[in-house]
């Protein structure tokens, strides 16, 4: 008999994620029934008046400000990325132009931030050229929903283009060959046989993007203005400044509901399809990844396959 | 079935078909916009970085800033250090815990698996500032003073997922029946462990471990909540010279870093593909 040493290995960092991120949101599920305290914080006692607060049409602007910024920019992000990811997967130099994507992506968030303030500024490297070539003076290109959207754009493509990449790599291309002498046209081949099975992709990088942009905080604080506030923004305010702790949980609440709704339709997604453990994990480690085998709905992207894997082995 | 899809083939239309290989077609160009507009920033802040003058205007060509950076900025290096103390710290705990968290969970089965395994990836779907917003409430509960030891546990916390998923798909990959053998020619489980299973599972434990030294580092929603006097990051630091306006020696120190990243993954670039895969 062997013994089950599994617990042993495994039983610390069950009791990290158990203490630091399990409890924290315990406690801000338990803060958002709260009321808030005389001096910040909380006062004890059952109370709905977080989420009341909520129906506040300044926090309902917010959030559905918060809802159009990341539909739009994922939406943007997907246009973009879809050619680019077909690009790179058809490319004789696969890893020059995955090291052209990945080099910015692996810059510093906050000098990527800083760039395009440098960029758009008032004093700024486009404003410069505007000047130089007599076509205006001093516009103001930061601190409004546009810039928003165009600096979230740029911070979350390479989130988007490399699971459509990998899942494009995966596609096998004689299928394309195949519905165009059945005579499909080049266009109808893309989409009645390219698309279906790249979904996974698709899906991966629409969730990558739309989860981190949501919650987004950064961003709209550094190159937004009064008219780009988001929820991750209101929420920190709550926190730091007004110490109002139940609405800023409610906050969150609502935020992680909302993503949390795009994680479960991803989750039960995966495990609807026909796809098993080992596909996943082929998939993801890139090994036998089926070049010329037509691919099953889904030739995934890597985290969906170790999500998927994830969520089969919950269940 | 066959007759039809063979009359179909003979159909100019279908005659065209081989004609697609390998020409610059518009997702090239569209590929080739975007590389252009994701190295637009890194560019402008390059060019800016060599400017005599401090505003936007082309003044002539100097390294002031540079040796600024270099010779009369304490703080900044101050962050620097922080935050790579930091990055090590916690990767390395984040590699410890998950690295063995993903053994177990891939040789035994056992009660409440399925709830470490949940667990274990869960903290990659929440938003940072959820997380980051609980950590800082949970801090202020237990009354932890917010400082270097809340962030390196923050850090450990968000990188535990990406460590824990990288080993476990490295030893899912390979022949368990080695480990069998071990086992059958006598080795304990510590020997096993540290003889059989690290040595194969290195390659996912150090994936596991850059990566997490690199979300580390680019941490900024997190870390700016969980963080306290005399913890200054490096993002967090950048985040306050922004606030007070733009200043060249960001752009030098940014010029480097650039330089860095592009240091390290151009070696990596035949890599790419496998990080591609589990981005």
């Amino acid at each position: 008999m062997k013994r089950n040493y599994g617990p042993l290995y495994a039983g610390p960092q069950a009791l990290w994620l158990a203490v630091f991120f399990a409890a924290p949101l315990v406690i801000i599920v338990a803060y958002s029934f709260m009321r808030r305290g005389l001096y910040g914080g909380v006062a004890p006692g059952f109370s709905l008046a977080a989420y009341r607060e909520l129906a506040n049409p300044n926090l309902l602007a917010v959030a559905f400000r918060t809802l159009w910024v990341s539909a739009a920019a994922t939406a943007i992000i997907l246009v973009i990325a879809l050619p680019c990811g077909y690009s790179i997967a058809r490319s004789r130099n696969q890893p020059l132009r995955l090291f052209l994507v990945i080099v910015p992506f692996w810059t510093n968030f906050l000098v990527r931030i800083y760039a395009w303030i440098s960029i758009l500024g008032n004093e700024g490297f486009l404003n410069d050229f505007l000047r130089a070539l007599g076509l205006g003076n001093g516009i103001q290109f930061l601190y409004n929903q546009g810039a928003v959207i165009l600096v979230l754009v740029y911070m979350y493509l390479p989130y988007a283009i490399l699971p459509l990449f990998s899942s494009i790599d995966k596609f096998d291309f004689t299928l394309l060959e195949a519905a165009r002498d059945l005579g499909a046209s080049r266009m109808e081949s893309l989409r009645l046989v390219m698309l279906p099975n790249i979904r996974g992709g698709i899906v991966t990088s629409i969730l990558f993007t739309f989860i981190p942009i949501f919650g987004a905080y950064a961003i709209p604080l550094l190159v937004g203005g009064k008219d780009s506030y988001m929820l991750g923004n209101v929420i920190a305010d709550q926190v730091t400044k007004t110490r109002n702790w139940p609405l800023a949980a409610s906050i969150s609440m609502t935020v992680t509901f909302i993503t949390g709704i795009a994680a479960i339709l991803y989750l039960a997604r995966s495990r609807r399809s026909s796809a098993s453990v080992q596909d996943s994990l082929a998939a993801q480690s890139g090994h036998g990844a089926g070049r010329g085998v037509a691919r099953k709905p889904g030739a995934k992207g890597g985290l969906r396959g170790a999500v998927g894997k994830a969520a089969e082995a919950a269940a | 079935m066959k007759a039809q899809a063979d009359t179909l083939a003979v159909r100019p239309a279908g005659a065209q078909a081989g004609s697609r290989k390998k020409r610059t077609g518009a997702s090239d160009w569209v590929f080739a916009a975007t590389v252009l507009f994701l190295f637009l920033p890194l560019f402008v802040l390059f060019f800016y970085s060599f400017n005599s003058s401090k505003g936007g205007t082309w003044t002539g060509f100097s390294t002031v800033w540079y040796e600024k950076l270099l010779f009369a900025s304490p703080a900044l290096w101050k962050a620097v250090a922080n935050s790579l103390v930091i990055a090590l710290g916690s990767a390395s705990a984040a590699t410890v815990l998950g690295g063995l968290a993903a053994v177990g969970t891939s040789r035994y089965r056992f009660r409440l698996r399925g709830v470490v395994k949940g667990l274990s990836f869960m903290p990659m779907l929440f938003p940072e500032i959820v997380v980051g917003v609980s950590l800082l409430v949970f801090f202020a509960g237990v009354g932890l003073k917010l400082g270097m030891l809340s962030i390196f546990i923050a850090h450990t916390t968000f990188n535990l997922p990406f460590v824990y998923l990288l080993v476990d798909a490295r030893l899912e990959e390979f022949d368990s029946s080695v480990i069998e053998a071990a086992r059958d020619l006598g080795a304990d489980e510590f020997q096993t462990l540290v003889r059989v299973i690290l040595p194969m599972a290195m390659p996912g434990i150090a994936s596991g471990f850059l990566t997490a030294v690199t979300l580390s580092l680019e941490d900024f929603v997190i870390t700016f909540f969980v963080s306290g006097p005399g913890s200054t990051t490096l993002p967090l630091y950048i985040y306050s010279a922004i606030r007070f306006g733009v200043s060249p020696v960001i752009n030098a120190l940014s010029a480097v870093m650039v330089a860095l990243t592009i240091a390290l993954v151009y070696p990596l670039r035949n890599f790419l593909k496998a990080f591609a895969a589990r981005a």
